[in-house]
């Protein structure tokens, strides 16, 4: 890993685009530019960018309500990302689905989703259809530790093992499903053991260590191209905002706790780690950073600057 | 008379019923200590605590199965869902066990249950946030469906869900729980398959529920000023439906506009608009006009969802086609 210079210079950006994204994404809905609302992927991005790069571009991944890293780390253009965020004709979904329903197919993106556990079956439904065409691809399925506990979540797991189908289950263990501490709704520690009652590996990494991802993510797509079946990575980590951008996420968890784990961010230890391996020095890093944030000024700029969908665009995109 | 909002007359209902009955119990995601997504629960946890203010976990299929099971057997549950629109992950507790357990062991044990939620666009939510779907359950015998459009209503009905013996499905309208209204501090219920003539008129009849009973009204303004004088009802429970009021306020104007936020086809419109030209074609002098959302899914973008769902201007316009 260490030794592939651009890899890891690459996924430190990727993260830093996810993060400064988020951020302007916050932006954007405080200064009442974001109809309805956005649920922020902040100090979560080492896991999707750890699990996408261990994909290729035309494997599939299906994502959640808490969409924009799995997007951005699978290939997404921010501009339409924004455009759609913010409801505009320019955007991924013409305006008609907005941050909880970005799609890409073209990229592999099977959609975010409104619903919890909804992506589970339709990732082994993606699986399934890979194993019939016999093309090799694999599906990388995101969701919650909240959506761990869905029915959805069990079948799912169930039907990907008995036809061993070249899935990657990749949790998200961000300690909260909207107020509900992990302690609440699961009576286990670690939710990968959750894969030994379905006959498959589970295992649990630090969901802050982008390398850590990215090689557990790699064993498991290997596994499941070679037919072996599924794997259950659960990443830990923790949700630095609250639910959504409406919920400042401080009624039910201490400011201590945040901070905390906000001391854990797996950008700033990405970056330290690449400059004490020499890696990448300050000044390489700094570039990254002007850069991107130069990306993201001109996705917002180009979201404000769009129009919105006309009215007779409703009836559009129903049937094919 | 003291005026509150929707929401609290709500939680209200739900702080008085459950001093009234131990057996009564809330069951939800988020309802305690956060008390709720729309803070619908909001106090609640504090003065009853985590048995009978129980967060579950994110499984809807789950907690109402579980609701199910507990009314089955005296409990009285009353089951949230954060939003209308996951029913779907729970269709089958409500619609296979619920709606029929009852009928099918020949009538041997009632399920006392009340399934609470909120339905609705109009907030940018989306597809698969922002639907209207209590029309489905119109459809499904065994059920009761009711949809209060103000704050004195939505008291006053939850607290008759509460004491049925059936499965009910309570739908509130999001845009409707900051909306303040009169409600006396006396104990009143209201009680299921009673019409509420919510403004009273000569020259044509609107039939409106849930939040577009606010809309019809604010139509029916506009259209006094121009000397329409229309009477608008609100069904307030859709199962059991009372079809009298309807009628006989037809028998007096004539004319019939119906307006619901649900999809037009295959929705409740159709059903009220049959059930007049059933019972009373003869009274009718004109065709009967029906107001539904288009037929697409709710569109996210605010230009397109601000014509998804019937506006004032859409009354106003059908109620003048016929007038
Ligand atoms: C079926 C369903 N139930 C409930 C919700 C409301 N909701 C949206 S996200 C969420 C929490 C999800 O928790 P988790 O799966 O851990 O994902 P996270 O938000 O932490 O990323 C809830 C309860 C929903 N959208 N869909
Ligand atoms: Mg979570």
């Amino acid at each position: 890993m260490a030794a592939n210079k651009e890899l890891v210079l690459k996924m430190y950006e990727e993260m830093l685009k996810i993060r400064l994204f988020e951020e302007a994404t916050i932006d954007v809905y405080q200064k009442g530019l974001m109809p309805g609302l956005a649920h922020p992927y902040l100090g979560e991005e080492a896991i999707a960018v750890g699990a996408c790069t261990a994909l290729e571009n035309d494997d599939f991944i299906t994502s959640t309500h808490r969409g924009h890293g799995h997007l951005m780390a699978k290939g997404g253009d921010m501009k339409k990302m924004m455009a759609e965020i913010m409801g505009k004709k320019t955007g991924y979904c013409k305006g008609k689905g907005g941050s909880m329903h970005i799609a890409d197919v073209s990229l592999g993106i099977l959609g975010a989703n409104g619903i919890v556990g909804a992506g589970l079956p339709i990732a082994v439904g993606s699986a399934l259809s890979s194993k019939r065409k016999n093309n090799n691809k694999v599906t990388a399925c995101f969701f919650g530790d909240g959506a761990s506990n869905q029915g959805t979540f069990h079948e799912a797991l169930n039907m990907a093992s008995i036809w061993k189908l070249p899935v990657v289950f990749v949790c998200e263990n961000n300690q909260y499903g909207y107020s509900t501490a992990i302690s609440k709704h699961i009576a286990i520690e670690n939710i990968s053991d959750r894969a030994i009652s379905y006959g498959f590996p589970g295992i649990t990494v630090d969901g802050n260590d982008v390398e850590e991802v990215y090689e557990a993510v790699k064993v498991a797509v290997e596994r499941a191209r070679k037919g072996e079946g599924p794997t259950l990575i659960e990443c830990k980590s923790y949700r630095w905002t609250g639910h959504s951008v409406g919920d400042p996420g401080t009624a039910y968890r201490t400011r201590e706790e945040v901070t905390e784990n906000k001391a854990k961010c797996p950008i700033i230890k990405y970056g330290k780690k690449l400059v004490e391996n020499g890696l990448a020095t300050e000044e390489n890093l700094n570039n990254i950073k002007s850069s991107v944030q130069e990306m993201v000024k001109e996705a917002v700029e180009y979201a404000i600057a769009s129009p919105l969908p006309d009215e007779n665009e409703i009836y559009q995109d129903l049937y094919v | 008379m003291r005026k509150i909002r929707y929401v609290d007359a709500l939680i209200e209902a739900l702080r008085e019923e459950m001093i009234r009955d131990e057996d009564i119990f809330i069951i939800g995601e988020d309802i305690g200590p956060f008390g709720g997504a729309f803070k619908t629960t909001l106090g609640l946890y504090e003065q009853f605590g985590s048995e009978r203010i129980i967060d579950t976990p994110i499984s809807e299929s789950g907690i109402i199965g579980t609701a199910v099971g507990a009314a089955a057997t005296g409990c009285r549950p009353i089951a949230e869902l954060m939003f209308g629109d996951f029913v779907t992950v729970a269709m089958d507790p409500i619609v296979n066990q619920a709606a029929k357990m009852r009928y099918m062991f020949g009538g041997k044990l009632k399920l006392p249950l009340v399934i609470k939620t909120n339905y609705g666009s109009g907030r940018s939510a989306a597809a698969q946030h922002s639907q209207s779907l209590y029309g489905w359950f119109t459809n499904v015998p065994g059920l009761k469906v009711v949809l209060p459009s103000t704050p004195y209503d939505a008291k006053g009905l939850l607290k008759t869900a509460i004491r049925d013996d059936n499965p009910v499905l309570f739908f509130e309208h999001k845009l409707l729980y900051t909306v303040t209204g009169e409600v006396p501090e006396e104990e009143y219920t209201i009680p299921f398959g009673v019409a509420d003539i919510k403004r009273a008129g000569r020259d044509v009849t609107i039939v409106a529920t849930g939040y577009m009973v606010t809309k019809s009204l604010q139509a029916a303004e506009e259209l006094a000023k121009e000397g329409i004088d229309a009477e608008v009802i609100d069904p307030r429970t859709l199962v059991p439906l009372d079809k009298a009021t309807i009628i006989q306020s037809v028998k007096k104007t004539g004319r019939l506009v119906i307006v619901d936020e649900g999809h037009k086809t295959g929705g409740i419109t159709g059903e009220l608009a049959a059930i007049v030209v059933e019972e009373a074609f003869d009274y009718l002098d004109a065709p009967v006009q029906r107001l539904g959302s288009l037929d697409v899914p709710v569109p996210f973008s605010p230009s397109l969802e601000k014509i998804f769902a019937p506006s004032e201007k859409d009354i106003i316009a059908a109620v003048k086609k016929i007038c």
